[in-house]
């Protein structure tokens, strides 16, 4: 009995932990300024229906353009991952080469380089290849150091039977073909997986477009979201409300794909 | 890597002199890789053999001569505290994902057991984890300021003379900042010590209460062994995330208050101080200890491999 009681009790301490942070900005973004320059962190606002805040920050602070920005970035990118990822493992798992062994080397050895750590070259490459201020770094640096899927994909390609392939081919179908219409079709599942960790992974990465895109035009939503710091400083109601607008579409994320994103997660951390 | 069998066709093929159908087929594997391996060496092994080639310049990043300068940049981090000191601040890093893979395994474990809301709580823990860095930033910025959530929430609990400046006193912030990395990155532990949990086999369960054990006796003896892997490999990801903390304290502070970590450092030194040579000694520095631990853990625990059944 006590223990049923002390395992209920951490569970909604824990959740109170969890939400009380969040929360308490959804009550700042429907203050007034005044209102909230004159009323504690826990007290509700006067209007429930004061969406001011969110036109500001849709507005003034171009979160619009940010989510533009991030929709375009995500949808090439996580084209190419999915593209890249599957050419890779279908070479890997599907062809016996007399490189083979030196390419999976390369790729498993990458995994130990943490991005942070070489920007200050990397930095320098995407200089050279003029992709700096363009949409491009962002995605070109996307695609480049993006082991996970190719990991996903061919953990899934070696639970799919060559018999299919196989079967392809002696009806005559080419490597592309039976690539394109038998391996990419049956790679769904995984597809659905590398996307969902890859697009939450892209939605949310600050430090790439902070680092490659600083002109003003090109903000995603993270880099759009930190530049609140500046003209907005002082205005808590207007930042609380960017945060939620940036929070807002992982939670639908999330409560419509809890199954696939908890199972994509378990999958892409027990490399 | 599992061993390769060649399919049979490729077996038939070998003893027979090439054609150029057979070389169409030598090339294809190449073809499907040539974009990613193009991808991988341009934005991953050039800029990890470039960085260790800069290390060893004075260069700036700007100016089109570099000088060479030998170790001269490895000494200087070496014998200048301020720069190698910074690696301190890991260690609240490592201590606050100490209590995250505690608490995470604590929350694991109970909610193995029939519990309900069970996928409120599970959902209400794991959130946080997918937040955007920033927002994350944000609502602790908000969290920790005078006056804020924490203040008022210590307040109503009559705890009011207990608050501190959580982000200006440097003694205090990297508590802080330590703490808000436990409540963004406790949800991902958590997911996957309860996905490793609920593939233990139900019947040792149903074995061990036949046997009369206790909740701790199932803990010890089969959840435990159970996840052990998984246990090990979160620590080896969280000793190399608390060496390369980045995100939250430069979202936060800048690396303001005795905040700054190695990363931010050596961003700065790069791209604020134009000192790239010193920057990529340091990642260089950075990257070396990161690989130490990593092939030290695998020494230590090579593939630990439980058997239950």
């Amino acid at each position: 009995m006590i223990a049923r009681v002390l395992k209920y009790l951490s569970l909604t301490g824990a959740s109170l932990v969890v939400l009380l942070p969040p929360v308490v900005l959804v009550l700042a973004s429907l203050k007034t300024n005044n209102e909230y320059l004159n009323s504690g962190p826990f007290d509700p606002p006067g209007d429930w229906l004061n969406f001011d805040n969110y036109v500001t920050a849709f507005t003034k602070g171009h979160m619009l353009r940010g989510f533009i920005n991030t929709s375009v970035i995500m949808a090439v990118s996580l084209t190419g991952t999915v593209l890249i990822g599957s050419m890779a493992a279908y070479a890997i798992d599907r062809f016996r080469f007399r490189l083979r062994k030196l390419v999976v080397a390369l790729f498993m050895l990458a995994t130990l380089v943490p991005g942070v750590t070489t920007q200050v070259a990397t930095f320098k490459v995407v200089d050279a290849l003029d992709l700096y201020d363009s949409r491009w770094s962002a995605i070109a640096l996307f695609l480049g150091t993006d082991i996970i899927s190719i990991y996903i994909f061919r953990q899934f390609l070696r639970g799919v039977p060559r018999e299919l392939d196989e079967a392809a081919a002696m009806e005559g179908a080419g490597p592309f073909g039976i690539f394109w219409r038998i391996i990419l079709p049956l790679l769904k599942p995984a597809i659905a997986t590398v996307v969902i960790i890859k697009g939450i992974a892209m939605y949310n990465e600050f430090y790439i477009p902070f680092l490659y895109m600083p002109s003003q035009e090109l903000g995603v939503i993270s880099t759009s979201l930190y530049r609140f710091k500046g003209p907005f400083g002082a205005q808590w109601e207007v930042i609380s409300a960017g945060v939620i607008l940036v929070i807002i579409p992982t939670l639908i994320a999330f409560l419509a794909l809890q199954r696939f994103i908890y199972n994509g997660f378990t999958a892409g951390a027990g490399k | 890597m599992a061993i390769d069998t060649k399919p049979a066709s490729e077996l038939r093929r070998a003893g027979r002199p090439a054609r150029p159908h057979n070389v169409a087929r030598t090339l294809t594997p190449y073809l499907f890789l040539a974009a990613p391996l193009a991808f991988l060496i341009v934005f991953t092994y050039i800029p990890v053999v470039n960085m260790f080639g800069y290390s060893v310049t004075s260069w700036d990043g700007l100016s089109p001569s570099r000088e060479f300068v030998g170790l001269d940049n490895y000494v200087e981090i070496a014998t200048r505290p301020e720069l190698f000191g910074v690696l301190k601040v890991s260690l609240y890093y490592i201590g606050a994902s100490v209590v995250q893979i505690g608490l995470a395994l604590y929350f694991a474990t109970i909610l193995s057991f029939n519990t309900r809301f069970r996928n409120l709580f599970k959902g209400v823990l794991f959130f946080p984890y997918l937040i955007n860095g920033v927002a994350i930033g944000m609502i602790f910025l908000f969290f920790f300021q005078p006056g804020g959530t924490l203040d008022s929430a210590m307040s109503a609990l009559g705890l009011g003379g207990a608050t501190q400046q959580w982000l200006g006193d440097p003694s205090v912030v990297n508590w802080s900042l330590a703490g808000t990395s436990i409540w963004r990155y406790l949800g991902l532990n958590f997911v996957l010590f309860l996905g490793a949990i609920q593939s233990i086999p139900a019947h040792l369960y149903e074995a061990a209460e036949i046997d009369g054990a206790s909740r701790w006796d199932q803990f010890r003896h089969i959840i435990l062994p159970g996840i052990r892997p998984i246990v090990g490999l979160s620590f080896i990801l969280a000793i190399s995330g608390s060496l390369s903390v980045f995100e939250i304290p430069f979202i936060m502070t800048g690396g303001a208050n005795d905040s700054e970590t190695f990363v931010i450092q050596t961003v700065n030194m790069a791209f604020k101080y134009y000192k790239l040579g010193l920057a990529s000694a340091m990642a260089v520095v950075l990257l070396l200890i990161i690989l130490l631990v990593t092939w030290l853990q695998r020494r230590v625990a090579p593939d630990e491999k439980v058997d239950l059944s």
